[in-house]
């Protein structure tokens, strides 16, 4: 079988996951040991530097994509089996990005509220969006006929995505206690020191590559299982007809 | 669009009013799921009329369902679906039409559980019109949304398992609105909330649902 990607491809692929791996090292490296503990906080300002990148990549980056792919999709002018794996694909890293938030945010929760859920505005609302995010997959498992299921899922996922404003306001209604903006309020740390600042810079950026590198591996999947499937079916075909030959 | 509506919904409530299946099944179901919350908060009344308006808006959620999966296993039968896709009806007015049909079906059964949160919880309505506002904006909603997923599902084998799930999270905000609306209504929410933004929140919600429905009913129909 050949590679879906050319050998320029593979090298720039290869070339991302090679920064990715390096970069979030470094975020690592300056998170837990050159970064000075909080004020306030101590040592646990050191989930800061991967869980606001985390909800960076599954909230608005994964999502976005999933959305706008998506439409892209159902949009007769734009259609293309491209649109539905990259939907696909981003859907699938966002909802290990959305739950890794929610783990990080539980592992920051315990310690600062004292408990390991809160049912804050934010956890509410990234909460319910995992739940749709694992509906999408749930929908892309049912076997049947690409087309079909590329239609399914992108109709799925618009629907899902028109929700995500609503249940935003809704919850953010409905609760507002997330402690979050504590971690950068000038109040409580008044001079937010320069290291600090540059990790969670490089965290943010880390976390996109590393999004983008395992989007790339996911979708070059999605292509390969796509091909297996096809080729499978035309094994059995073919088998089945040289019995009739025989 | 409004014509093939009217048919539509008229078909529905038509072999509704005949095999009565909501009426006898899912209508005694959500009177049970009411005394099965009166079960679980104990025989006192205090939490009971506390939680009223939340229990109320969770049983229209499971009947609503209930609803929708009846209202697909209808097309499910005899190649209906694909005649309804060979009648030229316009996809837009397919969809209203089945989403007032659902919508019908659950006023009637929110009209027995709200007696049923009065009779057997013992809650007093201090406004009818918070009350009737958020019913009706909350049906209309739950019933644009019930009709995409139903449709979404329906041509799907795993489509009882795969519904509840994919429907209850969206409809989320439904719950949310309905419940502190109706909190306000009957005067056990928290003091100074004011049922106006959940009321308006509700008819946000059915108006974007019942937009994206008109829209996307027509690219919908072929995924089955």
């Amino acid at each position: 079988m050949t590679s879906p990607w050319s050998g320029r491809t593979i090298w720039i692929v290869r070339v991302l996951a090679l920064v990715s791996v390096l970069s979030v090292a470094a975020t690592v490296w300056l998170g837990l040991w050159v970064t000075p503990p909080d004020k306030v906080q101590g040592n646990l300002v050191r989930l800061v530097y991967v869980h606001p990148p985390m909800a960076w990549v599954a909230l608005y980056l994964a999502f976005g994509i999933a959305a706008v792919s998506s439409l892209l999709w159902l949009w007769s002018r734009t259609r293309s089996v491209f649109w539905d794996r990259l939907a696909a694909a981003a859907m699938e890293v966002g909802t290990v990005f959305t739950a890794l938030t929610l783990v990080t945010g539980a592992i920051w929760g315990r310690p600062t509220w004292g408990v390991w859920w809160a049912w804050d505005a934010r956890l509410t609302s990234t909460a319910l969006l995992l739940v749709l995010q694992l509906g999408y997959l749930a929908l892309r498992r049912i076997p049947g006929d690409p087309d079909v299921r590329a239609r399914r899922c992108a109709i799925g996922a618009v629907i899902a995505a028109v929700d995500v404003p609503i249940v935003h306001f809704s919850v953010n209604w409905w609760r507002t206690l997330h402690q979050g903006a504590t971690v950068l309020n000038t109040n409580l740390s008044p001079t937010i020191h320069g290291v600090m600042a540059w990790t969670l810079l490089l965290g943010f950026v880390s976390f996109t590559l590393a999004f983008a590198w395992m989007l790339t591996v996911r979708y070059r999947i999605q292509v390969l299982s796509d091909r297996i499937e096809g080729t499978d079916l035309e094994i059995a075909l073919r088998e089945r007809w040289s019995e009739g030959d025989e | 669009m409004w014509r093939d509506a009217l048919l539509v919904a008229g078909k529905d409530l038509r072999i509704e009013l005949r095999s009565r299946v909501v009426l006898n099944q899912v209508a005694p179901f959500a009177l049970v799921v009411l005394a099965l919350f009166a079960f679980a908060l104990g025989p006192n009344r205090a939490p009971m009329v506390q939680a009223a308006a939340g229990l109320f808006w969770v049983a229209v959620l499971f009947a609503c369902v209930l609803a929708v999966q009846r209202s697909f296993a209808l097309e499910a039968v005899d190649g209906t679906r694909d005649g309804l896709r060979l009648s030229g009806l316009d996809p837009a007015g397919i969809f209203l039409g089945k989403a007032a049909a659902i919508a019908v079906q659950l006023t009637v059964l929110e009209v027995l559980l709200a007696l049923g949160v009065v009779l057997f919880y013992g809650a007093h309505v201090h406004s009818y019109v918070a009350v009737l506002v958020a019913c009706a904006a909350g049906t209309a909603g739950l019933a644009a949304v019930g009709t995409l997923y139903g449709a979404l599902a329906a041509g799907v084998r795993v489509r009882e398992t795969l519904l509840p799930f994919l429907l209850l999270p969206v409809v989320a905000p439904v719950l949310l609105a309905g419940t502190r609306a109706w909190q306000v209504a009957l005067g056990t929410g928290p003091g100074g909330d004011a049922a106006d933004p959940w009321l308006r929140l509700m008819l946000v919600f059915a108006a974007v649902y019942l937009a994206v429905g008109v829209m996307i009913f027509g690219p919908l129909q072929e995924a089955a």
